[in-house]
């Protein structure tokens, strides 16, 4: 009777990602990762965010955040304020170690910036190498979304996927690091979908729309631009907003990956192969 | 201790060797040329899509209260002291270079060309901006009177100030004397002016008086003050550090539409 039980499916190696899909991923990871890092030392020239057109030291009506260093000077603060309330984050933002040890006055840590130290020329010159990268690279991945159907198919959540039940128990699963196995893990679930779709749909372009305003030849060629966001200083609001969503998805992910079987995940995001089945 | 001691080595060894060699990227030649043709395709996509554009006028509503002074507050330039010294009635605006006649422009003949106003957005390559009003005549009526001869592709301006740069803005940081210089496009711009007055007064000494440059699609180091001459040019090398401005030859990029 031996031979009536359910076979254990045979392993198989299947497709799971594109060429172009494989290709557009660590483009897109590089770009991110240059632009976040960069994005902090340019931060630092002028630690401080407004809502509006304009806004500067000497006019301070619409700041709503703001980070820099207290005394004593012998052991000074860091801090970060937001809407009025004020953090202390000595050691992070405001006040860190530079790799010497030496205490250093500057928004963001040497270690979440290119270049390490102050220089925002060449943290622009990078910067804006890799916003033409990620445009690029973002415009042939949709592209390639669009024509292939991938985009509907493997991003955006699915009708059936929208139901109360079927988001709770996506949420459950998830809270026990059940994560999909053998056919099912050739298809984003819910909350993968929700998330992949807020970052490469609404978060990227985002930055991209938000950094475009802030550039006085580009608000010049299209006026909508900083009009859209109420200003050139809203849109770099809303860029660092942005950006902390993204990194916040990039930590996260990162995370889900470890968890999920980092070889087998990154491995078929290199490789575009996955074996399924056979496994437990 | 010993363990522990390692394990923190283990960890911190990777991660500081990989924030050492992004820092040596960003100084390794081939990389930097690579990043810096950013700049051209930049130039080049702005030019495409918005080579007439306008930039945002605002309403006197919008105008800063305070408009923030930055570089030089005043210039330590014995000749601009005395110049400033006279209310500037010896000043005299230079335009020579690749021109038919050279101009010499004093203070009561700007003031006379038609005039100019318009309110606005000043971006500092920092991050910040201010709203101001500005006077003064365009550019493009001074080159024409002045008549360019074939070959000129930059607009050169020379200032009276020498600037010493500042730490946090990385670079080089010996004293120059500051210049700025534009495309001829940007130069015959209907918005590139040479304002004498923001917000309805002549400039202080620490806005650039008596003359400063506004090319309104360009951020604040572009907005060269203290002029004293205009040079048109078919090259940048003979001017500075030949990078076509004082924060361009260190590090900056040339074109600033960003």
């Amino acid at each position: 009777m031996a031979t009536d039980a359910p076979s254990v499916p045979h392993p198989r190696r299947v497709l799971r990602h594109h060429w172009l899909v494989r290709l557009t991923h660590w483009l897109n990871a590089a770009a991110i990762i240059v632009l976040l890092m960069t994005g902090l030392n340019i931060f630092g020239a002028h630690p401080r965010l407004y809502w509006g057109d304009a806004g500067s030291v000497d006019e301070r009506e619409r700041l709503w955040l703001e980070t820099g260093a207290s005394p004593p000077w012998s052991a000074p603060k860091g801090w970060l304020e937001i809407a009025g309330t004020r953090f202390d984050t000595t050691g992070l933002i405001g006040v860190s170690q530079s790799p010497k040890g030496t205490t250093s006055f500057v928004a963001f840590p040497h270690w979440a910036t290119l270049p390490s130290g102050r220089d925002l020329a060449t943290a622009r010159t990078w910067h804006f190498f890799f916003a033409w990268v990620i445009i690029l690279n973002g415009l042939a991945w949709l592209l390639y979304g669009l024509l292939s159907g991938r985009l509907w198919r493997e991003i955006l959540p699915k009708r059936r996927q929208l139901t109360r039940a079927h988001l709770w128990n996506d949420i459950v699963e998830h809270a026990k690091l059940n994560f999909p196995k053998g056919e099912a893990a050739l298809s984003y679930e819910v909350l993968q979908r929700f998330a992949y779709a807020g970052v490469t749909l609404v978060l990227i372009p985002t930055v991209i729309l938000t950094g475009l305003a802030m550039s006085p030849g580009m608000d010049a060629a299209w006026p909508w631009l900083d009009a859209l966001w109420g200003g050139r200083q809203s849109a770099r609001s809303v860029h660092f907003i942005a950006m902390s969503g993204i990194a916040g998805f990039l930590l996260l992910h990162l995370v889900l990956v470890v968890l999920s079987g980092p070889i087998r995940q990154i491995g078929a995001m290199i490789t575009g192969r996955m074996t399924i089945g056979g496994d437990k | 201790m010993i363990q522990l001691h390692r394990r923190h080595l283990l960890t911190a060894a990777p991660a500081s060797l990989l924030l050492t060699g992004c820092d040596a990227l960003t100084r390794n030649p081939t990389a930097k040329a690579i990043v810096e043709s950013g700049e051209q395709a930049t130039y080049r996509w702005q030019r495409l899509v918005g080579r007439d554009g306008l930039a945002r006028e605002f309403s006197a509503a919008d105008i800063s209260p305070t408009f923030k002074v930055n570089g030089t507050h005043e210039p330590t330039n014995p000749k601009w002291q005395q110049l400033s010294a006279g209310n500037f009635a010896d000043w005299r605006l230079k335009v020579t270079g690749l021109v038919h006649r050279e101009l010499y422009l004093t203070l009561p003949q700007l003031r006379a060309l038609p005039q100019r106003t318009q309110i606005t957005r000043h971006d500092c390559v920092e991050g910040w901006s201010a709203i101001g009003q500005w006077t003064g005549p365009q550019l493009a009526p001074i080159l024409k009177a002045a008549g360019l001869q074939g070959g000129a592709r930059y607009i050169v301006f020379l200032c009276a100030d020498d600037y010493g740069g500042e730490a946090s803005k990385g670079g080089l940081q010996s004293a120059s004397r500051y210049y700025e210089s534009v495309d001829v496009v940007d130069a015959f711009h209907p918005q590139t002016i040479l304002a004498h007055s923001l917000n309805s007064q002549p400039l202080s000494t620490g806005h650039g008086a008596p003359l400063r440059l506004r090319v309104e699609r360009q951020l604040g180091y572009k907005q060269a003050k203290y002029l004293m001459q205009i040079v048109v040019a078919d090259s940048l090398a003979p001017f500075g550090g030949g990078k076509g401005g004082y924060w361009p030859d260190r590090g900056y990029e040339w074109y600033a539409g960003t």
